[in-house]
C-alpha cells in the first residue's frame, strides 16, 4: 500500500486520520502527479491550458495529450489484462510494425479500405493468439515467449513491405486520414473510437465474468484451476485482447504518419504500456486489473511527453524522467526501502 | 534411566512461545549414541519447532541443551554444523541442476590459488559417496537421478566426519518401498558408526522398522519416550492422538438411514502410483463417509483423486452414475462435484479478490465466463453465506486476504456450497477454526446431508468423523485399511483399524 | 556432463551447419579474412552476450545493456573531446559500469524488484543519459584509440585478428575461468537453478546478486569501449535494443532463460551464429535486413521449444527413474 507516515502530523489526530485514509486510496498517487505536472505547467508555460477551435474542431495542448495519448492508451489496457494474469506482452511494439505493413501493402494492393482495417485488426488478433498459444499451451515464461514475436515483428514488417518491392511505403487512405486527424463534430475522431473501445472492453471484462477469471488465473493459478477455470484458454485470450488492443493502436499510429516504417515505429511502446500500468497501480504480480488507472497512467506519461516537449526541452528528456519516475514508484513500492529511509530518519532526529 | 553422560544429546525442559501460542512447554528429548529415534506427533504438535531449536534454526526460550554432557549454545544452523548437528529436510534442499559433485561441495570448494581445484572437489565428493556407500556417477546433474538418491546425495552432504547427531525430517514422504529400504540400509550404517539419528515420519510401519526409540509430542508437550518394541501400535496411535482412556459419548443422533439414497459417487480401483493406493469408495447421496487417517496417511490425495486435481493413474469414477471420461477439477465441477481444499491459502482463497467474488467463483467457472451471475444475484448469494455460515467481515467487497483464517476457511467452503454441488468433498473442513464455529460447521455437515447432499470429509480429528460420518473410510500408509459404519464407528475402532496390519 | 553440453553440442552443429551452408553458396566465407572481420565486427555483442549469460543462468535479465553500450561511447567522445586523458577514461567508464550494474544488483535484492523492471529503468535512465550528454554523434580522436585500432595479429591464410577480437576472446577466457573455476561461479548456477535451495544451502545471496549485475554491467561497459573504439565516435543511439541481440546471442548459445543452464562459451556461438546469418544475407544482396531478425525470431523459438522439451522431458525422467 502506498501510505506514508508523516512525522509531526500526529497531533492533528483527526486530520492525519483522514489523510491516511485518502493516501490509501490507489488513484491518489497517479493524480497527484498529474497535477503537480500541470501546476507546473501553470507556472512555466500557461499556454498549456489554452482550447481553442479552429478548422472545426478544438485544438490545443490539453487536446494534443489526449490525440497523442489514445494509441499508447489502447496498448496499455491490453498489456493490463495480459499483466492481469500474471504476465508481461513485449511484443506489442513489433505488432504495430506489422500491423503498419500490412495496411500499407493492401492499400498498394487496392483493397476497399473498411476490408483493410477488418484485416490488419485480425493480424493483431492473430499476433496476440501466436503469444497466447506459446504461454497458455506451451508453457513457456511470457517474458521469453513474448521475446520472440518481439525480435521477429520488425523483421516481418520489413518483409511485408518487400511483397511490393519496398520502394515506397507510404500511401494515401481517406478513411486512415479520417481515423488519424478526422473529427466529429470538434470532436477528434479517434477519441470517440476509443470510449467506443474502451467501453467495449470494460464491458467485456466487467460485464462477463472474464475479468474476475483472469484476475483469479493471475492472483493464485492453484486455487483458481480447483476453482473449476480453464486457466489455458483465459491466458490465451488475455494474449488476444492484447494483439487486438495494440492492432487498433497500430492502426492509428500507421494512419498518423501514412507510411510504414517497422523499424522505427512504436519504439519503446511495450515499456511506455508496463510503465502506465505501473502508474495505475497495477503490480506486475498479477491478479488485478485496473481499467480506468491504468488510463490514468497513460494519461499522466503522455501529459508528461507533451508537457517536455511545450517546454522546449529536446524530447529525448523524455526517457531520463521516465526512468526516474519507474525508480521512484518501484523504491517507494518497496517495503525494505521504506524501512531503510525510516530508519535513517529516525536516527537523524 | 541410563547414565546421563550416555548421552549424545540431552534437551531438557525446553520451551517456546511465539506470540499466542506455546509451541514447547518444557520438552525433555534425550538421544543416545548410535540410536534411530524417531519423533512423532501430529501437526502442532511442536515437532518442527523442537528440531529447529536443536539445529539453530530458532532459539528457545528456556531450557538447556547438553551435547555429549556439555551444555551448547546454538544460534545459527551453521554453528550445528560445526558442533556436528546435520539436518536433511523433507524436500531435497539441492540443486538439481548441477552435478552431483557441485551439489556436494557448494560453498566448501577446494580452492587453489583462489580457484577452485575440481580434481579435488571431486576426490571430496567420491568420498562423501563412498561413505554412503552410493555407486553413482558425480559428474551427472543431480536432477538426472531419481527422488531417493537426490535424497541420500542430501544426506551426503549433511555428512561430515564428526557428525554426531543427523535429524531426518520426513525422508521417505516422497519414495517408495525400496527407495525406503535403501535410504534405511544406510541409515543402519550410520547408526553403527555412533550417529544419533533422528527420523521424523508419518509412516508408523517405518517406525517400527528402523526406529531404537520413540518419543511423542502433542500439543507442545512430550507425552512419552519409550523403546520401541515396548510400545505397541495401538499404544503409539493413542499418545499422538491423546484422551486414550476416555471414553467418549454416544454418537450423536441423526436422521434416519433411510434418507441415504442413490450412489453420487463411485470410485473404483482408482490411485496413482506414489501417490495412494488404488482403493474402492462410493458415497451416496444424503450420506456422511468420512476419511479417517493420521497426517500423511494420504487422506488429501485420496480427495484429490476423486475431485481430478491429481490425474489418477489407474480406476474409475462415476459421478451420479455418469462416467467420468477426462479427470479434470472442471470436469468434476460440470458433472457436480465440489472440493474444499484443506490449504487454503495455497489452493483455496484468491486474496487479492473480493469476499463475493471468491464466494462465487466456482459458480461462475461453472457456468461459463459469459453467463456472467448478475450483481445482484451474486449480492445474494455472498450475504446468504455470509449469513448463514456466520462469515465475520464487514461487507462482502472486502478483499478476502484481510479476513482471519477461520473466516476464508468459511469463504473457501462458501464457495463449494453455492457452486450447488451433489457431491461435495470436504478436505480438514475445520482446521484453523475457533471453537464456535467448528459447532456450526459440523452443524451445517449434517443438515446438508439430510438436504441430501453426498458428503466426504477428511478428517485428522477423529471425534469430529465420529461425530458427522454415517460411514468410515480408514487410511493408513497411502492405503484403505478398512470401512467403518453404523454402530462400529467409534474412535477406538478408528484406531484399531490404523494400527492393525 | 554429457547432458550439460548438448545444448552447446547443438548450438555448434547450427553454426557449422550454417557455416557450411553458407560457405558452399559464397565460398568467400570459408577464408580466414571473412572469419577474421566476423569476430571483429561481432565482438561487442559477443562481449554483452557474455556479460548478460552470467545473468540469464542466475535466473535474471539484463535490459540496460544497449543502453550501457550507448552511454559508454557517448561518455568517452565527450571526456576525450574535453582534453581527459583517454586511458583514464577508459579506466573511469568501466568502473561506471561495474557500479551501475552493481546498483542494479542491489535494488534488485534489496528492494525485491523483479530484475527485468529494474534493468529497464536502467535502459531509460542511461538512454536518457546519452541524450543528455550529447544529442549528436561525437568523434573520438586520439592517438590510443587509433593505436587499438591497428592492432592486429596475422592468421593463416591472409586473414587476422582485430584487437577489438583479441579483447572479446580475452573476456571470454575470463568469463570461463569466472563461472567454471569460482565459487562465486557455482553459486551463480546454484542460484538460477533452484534459489530456495540455494537459500537454504547459505549461499550469500545479496553479495552474489550485486556481483551479478557488476559483471554484466562491466561486460556491457567493454563492448561499448570496443563498439566506440571500432566507429571512433560515440553516438547517443548507439547500441539501441542491442540487448535482445544479446539476449538472443546468449539463448543461442543453450543458455535457458529460466534460469540454472548454459554456458558462457555458448554466446560466442550464439553471437557467431547472428553474425554469420547477417553475414550470408548481406553477401546475397537480393535478401534485406528483415531475413536478420525473422531468422533470429526463428531460431529463438526453435530453441527456446527444444529447450521446453529438454527441461520436461529431464523431470520425467527423474520421476520415472
Amino acid at each position: 500500500m502506498n501510505t506514508q507516515q508523516m512525522p509531526g502530523s500526529q497531533n492533528q489526530s483527526s486530520f492525519a486520520a483522514t489523510l491516511r485514509a485518502a493516501l490509501v486510496h490507489n488513484a491518489v498517487w497517479p493524480i497527484s502527479v498529474l497535477v503537480l505536472i500541470l501546476v507546473v505547467n501553470a507556472i512555466v508555460a500557461p499556454a498549456f491550458f489554452s482550447i481553442r477551435i479552429q478548422d472545426g474542431r478544438l485544438f490545443g495542448s490539453m487536446i494534443d495529450v489526449l490525440y497523442r495519448g489514445t494509441a499508447p492508451a489502447m496498448i496499455a489496457l491490453g498489456m493490463a489484462v495480459v499483466i492481469g494474469t500474471k504476465g508481461i506482452d513485449l511484443s506489442v511494439g513489433s505488432i504495430v510494425a506489422v500491423v503498419g505493413s500490412v495496411i500499407a501493402w493492401r492499400i498498394k494492393e487496392g483493397d476497399p479500405h473498411l476490408v483493410i482495417l477488418f484485416t490488419a485488426l485480425a493480424v493483431g488478433i492473430v499476433c496476440g493468439m501466436w503469444n497466447g498459444l506459446l504461454v497458455a499451451v506451451l508453457d513457456i515464461q511470457p517474458i521469453i515467449a513474448t521475446l520472440i514475436l518481439m525480435v521477429a515483428g520488425r523483421g516481418i514488417g520489413l518483409m511485408v513491405n518487400l511483397i511490393y518491392g519496398g520502394t515506397d511505403p507510404s500511401f494515401e487512405s481517406e478513411l486512415l486520414q479520417g481515423l488519424s486527424v478526422g473529427n466529429i463534430g470538434l470532436i477528434p475522431t479517434r477519441l470517440i473510437l476509443f470510449v467506443v473501445i474502451f467501453a467495449g472492453l470494460w464491458l467485456l471484462l466487467r460485464r462477463t465474468a472474464l475479468g474476475l477469471f483472469i484476475e483469479s488465473v493471475g492472483g493464485n493459478p492453484a486455487a483458481a484451476q480447483l476453482a473449476g477455470i480453464p486457466s489455458r484458454l483465459i491466458k490465451f485470450s488475455a494474449y488476444t485482447i492484447s494483439g487486438f488492443m495494440t492492432g487498433w493502436a497500430g492502426i492509428i499510429l500507421t494512419a498518423d504518419v501514412h507510411t510504414s516504417d517497422p523499424v522505427k515505429v512504436a519504439m519503446f511502446s511495450e515499456l511506455d504500456a508496463i510503465l502506465a500500468v505501473v502508474i495505475g497501480g497495477g503490480s506486475l504480480m498479477g491478479g488485478r486489473i485496473y481499467l480506468g488507472m491504468t488510463l490514468l497512467g497513460a494519461l499522466v506519461i503522455q501529459t508528461m511527453v507533451t508537457s517536455i516537449l511545450m517546454s522546449g526541452m529536446p524530447p529525448e528528456y523524455n526517457l531520463i524522467i521516465k526512468a526516474l519516475l519507474v525508480l521512484i514508484i518501484l523504491l517507494l513500492q518497496s517495503n525494505n526501502f521504506r524501512a531503510a529511509v525510516i530508519a535513517l530518519l529516525g536516527r537523524r532526529k | 534411566m541410563a547414565e546421563p553422560t550416555s548421552y549424545r544429546v540431552e534437551m531438557r525442559g525446553v520451551s517456546k512461545t511465539f506470540p499466542g501460542v506455546r509451541a514447547l512447554d518444557s520438552v525433555d528429548l534425550h538421544l543416545r549414541e548410535g540410536e534411530v529415534h524417531a519423533l512423532l506427533g501430529e501437526n502442532g504438535a511442536g515437532k518442527s519447532t523442537l528440531i529447529k531449536i536443536l539445529t539453530g534454526a530458532l532459539e528457545r526460550d528456556e531450557g538447556s541443551v547438553l551435547l555429549d554432557g556439555k551444555p551448547v549454545e546454538v544460534h545459527t544452523t551453521a554453528e550445528a554444523q560445526a558442533l556436528g548437528i546435520s539436518t536433511v529436510y523433507q524436500e531435497v534442499n539441492l540443486i538439481p541442476t548441477l552435478s552431483v559433485t557441485k551439489n556436494l561441495t557448494l560453498g566448501r570448494q577446494p580452492t587453489r590459488y583462489g580457484l577452485i581445484s575440481w580434481r579435488k572437489a571431486r576426490m571430496m565428493a567420491e568420498e562423501r559417496l563412498k561413505r554412503l556407500r552410493l555407486d553413482i556417477d558425480p559428474e551427472r546433474p543431480l536432477g538426472y537421478y531419481s527422488v531417493a538418491i537426490q535424497q541420500l546425495v542430501a544426506i551426503a552432504r549433511a555428512l561430515e566426519d564428526d557428525t554426531r547427531v543427523l535429524v531426518l525430517d520426513e525422508p521417505t514422504a516422497s519414495l517408495d518401498a525400496e527407495e525406503t529400504e535403501l535410504l534405511f540400509q544406510i541409515v543402519r550404517d550410520l547408526k553403527a558408526k555412533g550417529i544419533a539419528v533422528v527420523f521424523i515420519t508419518h509412516f508408523i510401519d517405518q517406525v517400527y522398522q528402523i526406529a531404537d526409540r520413540i518419543s511423542v509430542l502433542r500439543n507442545g508437550r512430550l507425552v512419552g519416550t519409550a523403546s520401541t518394541a515396548e510400545l505397541p501400535r495401538l499404544k503409539l496411535i493413542s499418545l499422538m492422538i491423546g484422551r486414550e482412556l476416555e471414553k467418549l459419548g454416544n454418537r450423536p443422533v441423526r436422521a434416519a438411514d433411510d434418507t441415504i439414497g442413490a450412489p453420487a459417487l463411485e470410485a473404483e480401483n482408482l490411485g496413482r502410483k506414489r501417490v495412494m493406493s488404488p482403493f474402492d469408495l462410493t458415497v451416496h447421496a444424503g450420506e456422511v463417509v468420512g476419511l479417517a487417517g493420521l497426517l500423511g496417511s494420504g487422506r488429501t490425495q485420496t480427495a484429490k483423486l476423486i475431485f481430478g486435481a491429481i490425474k489418477p493413474d489407474s480406476g474409475t469414477m462415476k459421478i451420479a452414475s455418469k462416467p467420468v471420461g477426462h479427470f479434470s477439477p472442471r470436469g468434476s465441477l460440470q458433472q457436480g462435484l465440489a472440493f474444499c481444499p484443506e490449504d487454503r491459502k495455497a489452493d483455496g482463497l484468491i486474496g487479492e479478490l473480493t469476499v463475493r467474488e471468491n464466494i462465487i467463483l466456482s459458480l461462475q467457472a461453472k457456468r461459463g465466463w459469459h453467463h456472467q451471475l448478475s450483481r445482484k444475484d451474486q449480492d445474494r448469494l455472498a450475504d446468504d453465506m455470509i449469513k448463514a455460515l456466520a462469515i465475520a467481515t464487514p461487507d462482502a467487497e472486502k478483499p478476502v486476504g484481510q479476513l482471519s483464517g477461520g473466516n476464508q476457511q468459511k469463504v473457501v467452503l462458501a464457495r463449494s456450497l453455492v457452486s450447488q454441488p451433489t457431491a461435495l468433498l470436504l478436505d480438514e473442513p475445520t482446521r484453523g477454526i475457533d471453537v464456535g464455529a467448528h459447532a456450526e460447521i459440523v452443524a451445517l455437515i449434517r443438515r446438508l446431508c439430510t438436504e441430501g447432499l453426498a458428503l466426504l470429509v477428511a478428517s485428522s480429528e477423529f471425534d469430529e468423523l465420529v461425530a458427522v460420518s454415517d460411514r468410515i473410510a480408514v487410511l493408513r500408509d497411502r492405503n484403505k485399511v478398512a470401512e467403518i459404519a453404523g454402530d462400529e464407528i467409534t474412535r477406538e475402532n478408528i484406531i484399531n483399524a490404523i494400527a492393525h496390519r | 556432463m554429457r547432458d550439460r553440453y548438448l545444448p552447446l553440442l547443438a548450438t555448434i552443429a547450427v553454426f557449422a551447419a550454417l557455416y557450411i551452408a553458407g560457405g558452399m553458396f559464397y565460398p568467400r566465407i570459408f577464408s580466414s579474412l571473412v572469419f577474421g572481420h566476423l569476430l571483429a565486427d561481432n565482438a561487442f555483442i559477443i562481449i554483452a552476450a557474455i556479460g548478460v549469460t552470467f545473468v540469464i543462468i542466475s535466473g535474471g535479465i539484463d535490459l540496460s545493456i544497449g543502453s550501457m553500450i550507448g552511454f559508454v561511447g557517448v561518455a568517452m567522445a565527450s571526456l576525450i573531446q574535453a582534453g581527459w586523458d583517454p586511458v583514464l577514461v577508459l579506466v573511469l567508464v568501466l568502473v561506471f559500469g561495474l557500479l551501475y550494474g552493481a546498483f542494479q544488483g542491489f535494488i534488485i535484492d534489496f528492494c525485491d524488484i523483479q530484475p527485468f523492471i529494474a534493468t529497464l529503468s536502467g535502459l531509460f535512465l542511461l538512454r536518457g543519459a546519452c541524450f543528455m550528454v550529447n544529442l549528436n554523434s561525437t568523434p573520438i580522436r586520439s592517438p590510443f584509440v587509433s593505436w587499438f585500432n591497428n592492432i592486429y595479429v596475422d592468421l593463416p591464410g591472409g586473414g587476422f585478428l582485430t584487437g577489438g577480437a583479441l579483447v572479446m576472446l580475452f573476456m571470454l577466457a575470463l568469463a570461463i575461468v569466472i563461472a567454471h573455476y569460482t565459487r562465486f561461479g557455482t553459486n551463480v548456477y546454484a542460484m538460477g537453478g533452484d534459489r530456495p535451495s540455494a537459500i537454504l544451502m547459505g549461499m550469500p545471496m545479496r553479495r552474489t546478486t550485486v556481483m551479478i549485475y557488476a559483471l554484466a554491467g562491466f561486460y556491457s561497459a567493454v563492448a561499448g569501449v570496443i563498439y566506440a573504439m571500432n566507429t571512433s565516435s560515440g553516438y547517443p543511439l548507439a547500441g539501441n535494443t542491442l540487448e535482445l541481440s544479446a539476449i538472443a546471442a546468449s539463448v543461442l548459445g543453450g543458455t535457458m532463460l529460466t534460469g540454472g543452464v548454459g554456458l558462457v562459451v555458448g554466446a560466442l556461438f550464439g553471437g557467431m551464429i547472428l553474425a554469420l546469418i547477417s553475414t550470408i544475407i548481406i553477401f546475397n544482396g537480393s535478401l534485406n535486413g528483415a531475413w536478420i531478425m525473422i531468422a533470429t525470431g526463428f531460431l529463438l523459438f526453435a530453441f527456446i521449444v527444444i529447450q521446453r522439451w529438454i527441461v520436461s522431458s529431464f523431470s520425467s525422467a527423474a520421476k520415472a527413474d
